[in-house]
């Protein structure tokens, strides 16, 4: 019995979402699209690095790998080949506030799928084997990460910037607890967050709703919910300075990662910020990443002024307060104290109320285009309805260009002067030293 | 695996018209969508380069649209920005290639870019040196990066140094700092033109409309001096291992490329050999050696193959990350699947599971218009016919386990490659 029903209508494709909250938790979210022959089934279950503590970083990413060592019913490796043999794809992904399972499948065999889905949700595997073993295969992932100078950059301002919450450590986790978790803390984990009540599932593609609803309740409405969710309690305490970050490895470039406190996604203040992001370092919109940033406000004072060879910004979409970022690679040449400058100075303007309308315009203009290019998949909306599920509803995602449109000039300046605060900023310079050879 | 080709992008829906310069131009509707994509390429890539000037094709094609003899940097872009609209233009080995999107109403000014960009450029002397800037920065970039490092290395090691193929397609640190705006104007001269020149257009647009369109702004282009694309010189068989380990500062893992210089995409065996490539590392996460080196053992995050056939006989390599404690035992392994796949047939079950693939997953490859136009461009650019979709399945269906052996065998041996590691120095055993 779905508990709860709500219908929109989205006006670029005269489609619709349904919404079904089953008795068990379970919120289903269904679109029709009937533009290719092909279903995209999303599994999201609301939780991530956000829900862990320190002894255990890391583990909601672990959990996933740990998800395709199979069940009873489909032992590992057995999905691999039957989803690759009918042409689908699948794949998973862990970040801050979820972890997402999905598989895009030709529509006529989306059964499949759906079936596994409710298999692995209670019956995954965690045999000490296969969590040895995917040890190693993690730490080699973090390992690989490693090798980029600018991950560790990223990991030290992000630390520096989240002394409490749990957004300090990177999802992949910390070396130390990647070494030290056993299987009972991952299976304790998957006991804990993988049930309906924690979860959000999306069909978004070429099926009947009734049909589709029909099939999923058959498949989902009876398994039990699991505890509740332990809260998050750990809110990151008033930033009480400027934080500095210097960063030393072997290398040829210096690197520029600015952090300034930027509120949750559901806050009034985030589309407006996401337009001072459009106007620092060009557009983008949910599906179809960036557009062009050439005529943008960092590009123009940066790499125009032969300063940077890149730079960029952006704003987190997360369930509590994260930061509004950029970052730049110093130009051959030029030093970081140049660029800090020069960054300096852009932000100075922003808080002077230095912008003007026809900025806003062009904004609007390019998510307007950008967003209509991302609902061409549907894979990509799969996605967005799950991910805006997870942290406001899926209208979030339905009427993102409208909340856009609905940004005024006054808006824009009175959020600059808010948020781009010296003294709430973390600065963290990668610096390249030259080895012993 | 059954599959309705009457519903595949095939000649009933995609046009095709030769212009009276040559350029090729293929348009294929889909009113599903607002919006539409351009694609497409013109033989002006970094074969063409003399020695001196290795990278000059790269950058040439990077400062296309920084500037014409009527646009400015700013105009161009804030043309494409204003409209949500996106154009770029980049140098492959044999040919320039473009792409573009935009909504529908602004296709005239994508095109108007487009042709202005490849016609009229004028490589501004400013823009010329902010570009220089950040290409030396983003080579000593690279530089840090193992996977790139890896990678170039193999191509050093696995095709004879006078190979197009042997070197990087953005040059050497030493070539982007001499090359000069003459050498990117007489490049220019020589080499953009009709000549190999195809544009693939997909999405919301009509056919007729988009090819008088089309024509109205390259029809009339000629260019008597163009270079047809050269004979590529002959790759003297491999007959024994080159190696070569690069240690890096600062690493934690080690990047590991081993293979040999393969097919092209004209070859006869291209399908069978795919179907040999799937099995050995793609099917199933990563194929047999997923299953050995990521699964079983451990080893890696990554750990898979790939045939990189275009108009000459690319690398058929297999690549890996791992711990630098773990890639002579990462190596062993990668060169037992290879013996294996040389040795002994698939068995019949991995046959059917990769043609069931290789079909299979056709409907997800066109859902976009940049799925579809990227067929068209393998269809174009490779002769392959436009019915190629549709006769797609039949040919696949045809391949038998001893069309896989043979054409692993032709290409594969565990006791002659090139492999390039680079990582952290490897601690004596």
């Amino acid at each position: 019995m779905a508990g709860q029903e709500n219908v929109t209508r989205n006006e670029a494709r005269s489609s619709s979402v349904s919404r079904h909250v089953f008795d068990n938790g379970l919120t289903v979210l269904l679109k029709e699209v009937h533009t290719a022959p092909v279903i995209s089934w999303w599994m999201l279950y609301r939780v991530g690095s956000r829900n862990e503590h320190t002894g255990q970083t890391g583990i909601s990413h672990w959990v996933e790998h740990m998800m395709f060592k199979g069940t009873d019913k489909f032992p590992a490796g057995v999905l691999d080949k039957a989803i690759d043999r009918i042409g689908g794809s699948w794949n998973a992904q862990t970040s801050f506030d979820y972890t997402a399972y999905y598989e895009t499948m030709p529509a006529s065999q989306i059964d499949l799928v759906l079936q596994a889905e409710a298999d692995r949700m209670v019956n995954a595997h965690f045999n000490v084997d296969d969590v040895e073993s995917e040890r190693t295969v993690i730490i080699s992932e973090r390992e690989g990460s490693e090798n980029d100078p600018i991950y560790w950059l990223f990991e030290e301002t992000n630390a520096a910037a989240f002394r409490v919450h749990p957004y300090h450590h990177q999802i992949i986790g910390d070396m130390a607890d990647l070494k030290s978790m056993t299987r009972d803390d991952l299976y304790r984990h998957y006991q804990t967050y993988y049930a309906p009540n924690n979860a959000i599932a999306v069909a978004v593609g070429d099926f009947e709703t009734q049909t589709m609803l029909a099939r999923i309740k058959e498949l989902y409405e009876d398994i039990p919910s699991g505890p509740a969710i332990p809260p998050v309690t750990r809110a990151e305490p008033p930033q009480q300075g400027e934080r500095f970050v210097k960063v030393e490895r072997y290398g040829n470039t210096h690197h520029i990662h600015l952090l300034y406190r930027a509120p949750e996604a559901t806050h009034p203040d985030w589309f407006k910020l996401k337009m001072i992001d459009s106007i620092l370092s060009g557009a983008s919109a949910p599906g179809s990443g960036g557009g062009g940033n050439k005529t943008s406000r960092l590009y123009k004072a940066l790499v125009e002024k032969e300063l940077a060879s890149g730079v960029n910004s952006s704003l987190s979409i997360t369930i509590d307060p994260h930061t509004f970022s950029l970052i730049a690679t110093v130009r051959d040449g030029r030093t970081p104290e140049e660029v800090q400058a020069a960054l300096d100075a852009e932000i100075d303007r922003l808080r002077q109320g230095e912008i003007v309308q026809a900025e806003l315009d062009k904004a609007k203009k390019q998510a307007k285009a950008l967003f209509a290019y991302g609902t061409e998949t549907v894979t990509g909306q799969a996605y967005w309805l799950a991910f805006a599920e997870n942290f406001a509803s899926y209208e979030w995602y339905e009427t993102y260009v409208e909340q856009l449109e609905a940004v005024t000039l006054d808006d824009v300046r009175e959020v600059a002067q808010r948020y781009f605060i010296p003294s709430q900023r973390t600065v963290g310079w990668l610096i390249p030293i030259k080895g012993e050879n | 695996m059954e599959i309705r080709t009457e519903t595949l992008p095939g000649p009933q829906d995609i046009a095709r018209h030769e212009l009276a310069n040559g350029i090729v131009v293929l348009v294929r509707e889909n009113l599903h969508v607002r919006s539409v994509v351009i694609t497409g390429a013109l033989d002006a890539g970094s074969i063409f380069e003399t020695p001196d000037t290795q990278g000059v094709a790269s950058f040439t094609a990077s400062m296309l649209l920084r500037g014409t003899h009527t646009r400015n940097f700013d105009t161009i872009h804030e043309m494409l920005e204003g409209s949500g609209a996106k154009l770029a233009m980049s140098s492959g080995r044999h040919t320039v290639g473009f792409s573009g999107k935009s909504l529908r109403e602004d296709l005239p000014m994508l095109l108007d870019l487009l042709a202005d960009g490849l016609r009229n450029p004028a490589f501004p002397a400013d823009y010329v040196e902010k570009l220089r800037g950040q290409l030396v920065t983003n080579y000593k970039f690279r530089e840090e990066d193992t996977r790139y490092i890896a990678g170039r290395t193999f191509r050093e090691l696995a095709y004879p140094a006078a190979h197009p193929y042997s070197q990087p397609i953005d040059g050497t640190l030493a070539s982007i700092e001499t090359i000069t705006r003459d050498h990117m104007i007489e490049f220019h001269r020589r080499q953009y033109g009709p000549g190999g020149m195809f544009i693939v257009v997909v999405g919301a647009v009509d056919t007729a409309a988009t090819i008088q369109m089309i024509a109205e702004r390259f029809a009339d282009w000629r260019n008597p001096d163009q270079q047809p694309q050269p004979e590529l010189p002959e790759i003297p068989s491999m007959i024994e291992v080159r190696q070569q380990v690069v240690p890096m500062q600062d690493k934690s893992q080690s990047d590991v490329v081993l293979g040999v210089p393969s097919l092209s995409r004209y070859a006869d065996d291209w399908i069978a050999a795919n179907i040999a490539n799937s099995i050995l590392g793609v099917f199933g996460m990563y194929g047999r050696i997923g299953a050995e080196v990521r699964e079983k053992r451990g080893l890696a995050y990554y750990a898979y193959s790939r045939i990189e056939g275009g108009i000459g006989p690319g690398p058929w390599r297999v690549i890996a990350g791992v711990n630098p404690v773990n890639v002579p035992q990462t190596v062993a392994a990668i060169r037992d699947e290879i013996r294996r796949i040389i040795t002994e047939p698939v068995t019949a079950e991995e046959l059917a599971d990769n043609k069931a693939n290789f079909i299979g997953r056709l409907p997800l490859r066109l859902e976009s218009n940049e799925g579809v136009a990227g067929s068209i461009v393998a269809m174009e650019r490779y002769q392959l016919g436009l019915d190629y979709l549709q006769r797609y399945a039949a040919m696949v269906n045809a391949i038998t386990v001893e069309d896989v052996l043979a054409a692993a065998q032709r290409y594969l041996n565990p006791d002659v490659y090139a492999l390039a590691v680079a990582g952290p120095d490897i601690p004596a055993e």
